[in-house]
C-alpha cells in the first residue's frame, strides 16, 4: 500500500520533533563544562545507566512519585504515559509480527487498522487486536480522568492548578484529542473492514446505526494525524518538552551532572524538565500570603522564557517545601539560587575591611564554638549552651563572643555568591588557625554553609542539637524529664536544608514530652522569618507564621521548640504559645533538676511552665 | 436615676465615675483586680513635674466616696447584651447588673520585654524594664553594683514601640519622656554615675516636657545617642555590653554599662481585648478600641451607649487620661439628655 496522505501531518510531526531533539541534546550536552562531559563518559559505561534506565521508567512511565502523592493523579499520569507507551511498543510488535520483518513504515504500525484491512484471523492476531484494544482503554480512562481534573481538582489531591499560556493550550488540545480520535477512526475502519476487537468494533457498529461511516472514514484518520502532528510540532513551546527531557535530566543527573554556581545548559536541562503539574503549589506557604505568582513552576516558565523578574525571583523563602514534593525532583532551591547570583552581580560587597582583624591563636580547647549573628539576638540560647557546656565540663573557644564576620549563608540566598565567598574564606582561615577538631554551631544557617561550602577538612561541624544529643549519650548531662507538652518546629535550613530530623527529636524527647504534629520532617512549615526573602512585607511573614501556629496550638502543648534562632524569634512574635530553643529545654530541665523540689512550695508536684524558664533573678 | 456601669478601675474609671456619679448618676465600677488605681499604683512619680504617683492615687480614690458610686472588686464583666434599649450586664461575681450606659476604661498592658529578646530581659541580671525601675524607687531598692553605686547606667527607648518586628507600630508616645524623668531621678540619687539615652526620635509633646529634656543635658549630663541597640550581652561581673549605632556620628558603638533600663511600651492587652469582645466594640490593627471619629468623638465607640475612656483607645499620659475620662463622663450625660429629649 501507498503511504496514504492523511500520514503526513503525523511523519512530518514526527521528523520535527526528532530532529528538533537531537539538536537541542547536542546543543546542551556540548554547553556543559569540560569536567561535565568527562564525566558524562566515564560514567556512561558503568551500572549508572542501568540505574537511570531504571529510574526513567519508574518516574517517566509508572509516576512513582505521583503515586505516593495522590493515587488518582498517579493512575492518570501513569495511563497516560504508561499506557501510551505500550501502545507504541505493543503496536510495533503487532505489527512487525503481522509481516514477518522489522523493517516497515512507520505509519503502518500508527495507523495500523487502516494499513491492514483484513480481520484478524488466527489467535495471534486476536490476541494482538484485544490488547491494543485494551490499552487505547486504559489511555482514554486517563484522558477522561484530565478532563474531569479540570472542572474538579480536589479529586487529584490538588487545590490549585497552574495557569495555561498559548502553546500549551495549544498542545494540550490536541493532546486531549488525539486518544478520542483515535478511537473513532479506528472503530469507524473497524465497522468498514471488521478488523476492530472489543472496544473498537463494538464502538464501530454503534457508530454506523446512527452515522454514514463510509464518508466519516478519511476526515478521522486525518484528524487524528493532524492532532499528533500538532502535538509534536508544539511540543518545544509547551510544558511536554518535559516528557523527553526529564529522560535527559534523569541520565545526567546520574552522571554526576549538578547545578553551578552561574546559569549553564543544565540549568535550561532542569528548566524545560518541569512539567508544571503544579505540585508545588499547594505545598507552598507563601499562599497563605495570598502571593500566588512566585511559586517554583512559575518561576521556571519565567527562566524558560527568559522573562524573569527580580519581584518572582526574591519573593520566596527558599523553604524547600516545593523541592521535596517535585515528582520529577528538580533542584529549585538551587535554580532559584542561580538566577539570583545572575541578577546580583553587579553588587557583590569587597569586605576590605576584614583584612584588618588579626587571626586567632591556636587553642587547646575541645571545641570551638560558634553562635551566630542571629543567635546574638536570642541571648538565652547563648546563655545555655554555655551553662551546658560547664554541666558536661567541655572546654570550649567562643570564635564569635564579641565579633566576627557573618557565616556568608544570607548573602549566598540572596545571591551574593563572590561577597559570600570573601566571609567564608576569612572565617574558614580563622578556624583552621585555632586547631580545634570540632565546630560546634547554635544556628542552622550557618550549619548549612559551614557543611557545604567551607572546606574544613578534619574538623568536625556539629550542629549544636547533635552536640547535645552527643553529650547526653555519652552521659556527660544529666537526664530529667520536664512535664511540658513540647512540638517541635524543624527548621529549613536543619531539616530539608541538612537533612537533621532525628537527633533534635531524640534529645527533645529525653527532657520534655514531644507530641508528633501532621507537617514536620520532610513536611515541615517554615516560620516565615527566612533571610532568603527579601521582597516580602512583614504582615505577609505574619499571615505565614500565624498559619503554622495555628496548626501547633491545635495540638494543645506547653511550649514550641525549635534549633534556629531566627525560627525562635519569629515565632516569639506570637504571644499564644511560648517558644524556646532545644538547648534552654535541656539546660532549664536538667537546672530545675538540681533546684527542682526545693521550691517554695515542696508538696506542689505540678511544674509551672513560668517558674521553669523565668525563674525570678537573684542578684 | 440613670445607672452607668464602668469596665476598668484605673485612672479612667475612677474619674469617668466620679465625674458621672457628680452629676447626678448611679455609677457601678466593675475592676478585675483586688484594688482601684490600676498601674498607677506601681509607680513612683509622674512626669513632668516629679509628683508622687501616690498623691494623685489618693486624690484619684477620695472621689470615690461619692453617693451613688460603688465598686465591685475582682470583678469581670463577661457578657454585655443590649434589651430595650438598655443593657443586660453578667459579671464573674454573683451580680447582675442592668445599665442605661457602659463606659469601657480597660487601660492597657506594658509591653512584654521579654519578647525583646536581644535585650536580655529576664535573661541578665542586670535588665530591667522603666516600671520595674519605677516600682524599685517606690521599695526603695536602688540600682546597684557590688562596689556601690552604678558607673553608668543605659536606658532604651522605644522597646515594643514603632517597632514592626515586634508587631507594634504605633508610638506609646508616654516613653520618651518617662526616660528623660527616669534619667535625671537615677542622676539625682547618684551623681556620679553616667546615663546614656538611646532613642530614635525624642517626641516631648507635652507642656514642659521639652524644657524637661533640655533639663536633663544640661543640668544633669545626661547623655543622648540617636540610634537603637542591636544586641546586649551579659559580662562576667554582670555588666551588660551593650552594641549599637551612633546615627549621628554613624559609627558603630560598643560600650559596658552596670544596668540597662528598657522604656516599654504600652500594648492594648488582653483586658481591653476582652472588654472590647464582649462589647461588641470594633478594634482598631494595633488592638487598641476604635473611636466613631479622631476628632470630635473619641469617646465614642462603634456600639451606641457604648463609651471608651483612657488608654484603652490608645497610648496616653494620666494628665490626658483625666481629661479623657472627664470628656466621656459628658458624652454619657449628653446621651441620656437626647434619650430624654426622644422620650418627650
Amino acid at each position: 500500500m501507498e503511504t496514504p496522505s492523511f500520514a503526513l501531518p503525523f511523519i512530518i510531526g514526527l521528523l520535527f520533533i526528532i530532529s528538533f531533539l537531537i539538536v537541542v541534546t547536542i546543543i546542551w550536552i556540548a554547553g556543559l563544562s569540560k569536567i561535565d562531559k568527562i564525566r558524562i563518559w566515564k560514567n556512561m559505561p558503568t551500572r549508572k545507566t542501568g540505574e537511570a534506565l531504571a529510574e526513567t521508567f519508574m518516574e517517566s512511565l509508572l509516576h512513582r512519585k505521583i503515586f505516593r502523592k495522590n493515587p488518582v493523579l498517579g493512575y492518570m499520569h501513569t495511563s497516560l504515559a504508561f499506557g501510551w507507551f505500550l501502545l507504541i511498543v505493543v503496536g510495533h510488535i503487532e505489527t512487525a509480527l503481522h509481516y514477518r520483518t522489522l523493517s516497515f513504515p512507520i505509519w503502518k504500525s500508527i495507523f495500523f487498522r487502516y494499513a491492514e484491512q483484513t480481520p484478524p484471523a488466527g489467535f495471534e492476531s486476536k490476541f494482538f487486536a484485544a490488547s491494543m484494544d485494551f490499552l487505547l482503554l486504559i489511555v482514554l480512562s486517563g484522558v477522561m480522568l484530565a478532563y474531569y481534573k479540570r472542572i474538579h481538582k480536589s479529586l487529584f489531591g490538588m487545590k490549585r492548578t497552574t495557569r495555561l499560556k498559548v502553546g500549551d493550550r495549544i498542545s494540550l488540545t490536541a493532546l486531549w484529542l488525539i486518544f478520542p480520535l483515535r478511537l473513532a477512526a479506528e472503530s469507524v475502519s473497524a465497522n468498514l473492514y471488521h478488523n476492530g476487537s472489543f472496544l473498537t468494533q463494538s464502538a464501530g457498529n454503534l457508530l454506523a446505526s446512527f452515522v454514514p461511516v463510509q464518508q466519516m472514514e478519511m476526515p478521522l484518520w486525518w484528524a487524528y494525524s493532524c492532532a499528533l502532528g500538532v502535538f509534536f510540532l508544539t511540543m518545544p513551546v509547551s510544558r511536554y518538552m518535559h516528557i523527553p527531557v526529564e529522560v535527559l535530566l534523569i541520565f545526567l543527573r546520574k552522571y554526576g551532572i549538578r547545578l553551578k554556581k552561574n546559569v549553564n545548559t543544565y540549568t535550561r536541562v532542569q528548566v524545560f524538565s518541569c512539567s508544571r503539574c503544579g505540585i508545588c503549589l499547594d505545598s507552598c506557604q507563601m499562599n497563605h500570603a495570598n502571593i500566588r505568582n512566585t511559586q517554583s513552576v512559575y518561576v521556571l516558565k519565567q527562566i524558560r522564557g527568559r522573562r524573569l523578574s527580580d519581584e518572582q525571583l526574591f519573593n520566596c523563602l527558599l523553604c524547600g517545601r516545593c523541592q521535596n514534593d517535585c515528582p520529577v525532583g528538580l533542584d529549585l532551591n538551587n535554580l532559584r539560587i542561580t538566577q539570583r547570583i545572575e541578577s546580583t552581580m553587579e553588587y557583590n560587597s569587597q569586605y576590605d575591611y576584614l583584612k584588618s582583624d588579626c587571626m586567632p591563636k591556636p587553642v587547646s580547647t575541645e571545641v570551638i564554638y560558634f553562635a551566630g549573628c542571629m543567635t546574638h539576638l536570642t541571648p538565652a540560647i547563648i546563655k545555655s549552651m554555655r551553662a551546658l557546656f560547664e554541666m558536661a565540663g567541655v572546654s570550649y573557644w567562643f570564635m564569635d563572643e564579641d565579633k566576627t564576620a557573618c557565616c556568608g549563608r544570607p548573602l549566598m540566598q540572596a545571591g551574593q555568591y563572590q561577597a559570600a565567598q570573601k566571609l567564608v574564606d576569612h572565617n574558614r582561615e580563622k578556624i583552621q588557625a585555632s586547631g580545634a577538631k570540632t565546630l560546634v554551631v547554635s544556628c542552622p544557617i550557618c550549619y548549612k554553609v559551614f557543611n557545604e561550602d567551607y572546606s574544613l577538612p578534619g574538623i568536625r561541624v556539629v550542629h549544636h542539637s547533635e552536640y547535645l544529643l552527643e553529650l547526653m549519650a555519652d552521659k556527660r548531662l544529666p537526664i530529667h524529664k520536664l512535664p511540658l507538652r513540647a512540638v517541635y518546629h524543624d527548621p529549613c535550613e536543619l531539616g530539608r536544608g541538612s537533612g537533621i530530623y532525628h537527633q533534635p527529636r531524640l534529645l527533645l524527647d529525653e527532657y520534655a514530652n514531644l507530641i508528633p504534629v501532621r507537617n514536620e520532617k520532610e513536611k515541615a512549615w517554615c516560620c516565615g522569618g527566612s533571610l532568603a526573602n527579601i521582597k516580602i512585607q512583614m504582615s505577609e511573614r505574619d499571615q505565614i507564621r500565624q498559619k503554622a501556629m495555628e496548626e501547633y496550638l491545635s495540638y494543645g502543648p506547653d511550649v514550641l521548640v525549635t534549633a534556629c534562632p531566627l525560627c525562635k524569634k519569629t515565632f516569639a512574635k506570637d504571644r499564644n504559645l511560648p517558644v524556646h530553643d532545644l538547648s534552654e529545654v535541656v539546660y532549664m530541665a536538667i537546672r530545675q533538676k538540681s533546684t527542682g523540689n526545693t521550691s517554695e512550695d515542696p508538696g506542689k508536684k505540678e511544674v509551672n511552665y513560668e517558674q521553669i524558664f523565668f525563674p525570678r533573678i537573684t542578684s | 436615676m440613670k445607672h452607668v456601669v464602668v469596665i476598668g478601675g484605673g485612672v479612667a474609671g475612677i474619674e469617668t465615675a466620679a465625674q458621672l456619679s457628680k452629676s447626678g448618676h448611679w455609677v457601678t465600677v466593675v475592676e478585675k483586680s483586688n484594688q482601684l488605681g490600676g498601674k498607677l499604683n506601681d509607680w513612683h512619680c509622674l512626669f513632668p513635674d516629679f509628683s508622687l504617683a501616690k498623691e494623685q492615687l489618693d486624690w484619684l480614690q477620695s472621689q470615690k466616696h461619692q453617693a451613688d458610686l460603688q465598686v465591685l472588686l475582682e470583678t469581670k464583666v463577661t457578657s454585655v447584651n443590649r434589651t430595650n434599649g438598655r443593657f443586660a450586664i453578667e459579671t464573674s461575681g454573683k451580680d447582675k447588673l442592668e445599665a442605661d450606659a457602659v463606659v469601657v476604661a480597660s487601660g492597657y498592658e506594658l509591653f512584654d520585654a521579654r519578647r525583646k529578646e536581644e535585650y536580655g530581659y529576664k535573661i541578665y541580671e542586670r535588665v530591667i524594664t522603666s516600671a520595674d525601675l519605677e516600682k524599685r524607687m517606690n521599695n526603695g531598692e536602688l540600682l546597684r553594683t557590688p562596689e556601690g553605686a552604678p558607673n553608668r547606667v543605659a536606658f532604651v527607648h522605644c522597646v515594643g514601640s514603632r517597632d514592626e518586628k515586634s508587631g507594634n507600630h504605633y508610638c506609646s508616645k508616654v516613653c520618651c519622656i518617662t526616660g528623660v524623668k527616669q534619667a535625671i531621678e537615677l542622676k539625682k540619687l547618684s551623681p556620679g554615675t553616667e546615663i546614656f539615652c538611646f532613642y530614635m526620635d525624642l517626641r516631648m509633646y507635652g507642656k514642659h516636657f521639652e524644657e524637661l529634656y533640655r533639663t536633663a543635658q544640661e543640668k544633669y549630663d545626661i547623655q543622648f545617642i540617636r540610634g537603637r541597640l542591636s544586641e546586649a550581652a551579659e559580662k562576667i561581673d554582670k555588666s551588660v555590653q551593650i552594641k549599637a549605632e551612633d546615627t549621628l556620628s554613624g559609627r558603630p558603638l560598643k560600650m559596658n554599662v552596670d544596668w540597662l533600663v528598657l522604656l516599654v511600651g504600652m500594648e492594648a492587652g488582653t483586658g481591653t481585648a476582652q472588654a472590647a469582645s464582649v462589647c461588641g466594640s470594633r478594634c482598631e490593627s494595633s488592638g487598641f478600641i476604635a473611636t466613631a471619629d479622631e476628632h470630635r468623638s473619641t469617646n465614642l465607640s462603634s456600639q451606641e451607649g457604648i463609651f471608651v475612656a483612657g488608654s484603652c483607645t490608645g497610648p496616653m499620659s494620666v494628665t490626658d487620661t483625666i481629661l479623657h475620662a472627664r470628656s466621656a463622663a459628658c458624652e454619657v450625660n449628653d446621651y441620656f439628655q437626647k434619650l430624654e429629649k426622644s422620650w418627650l
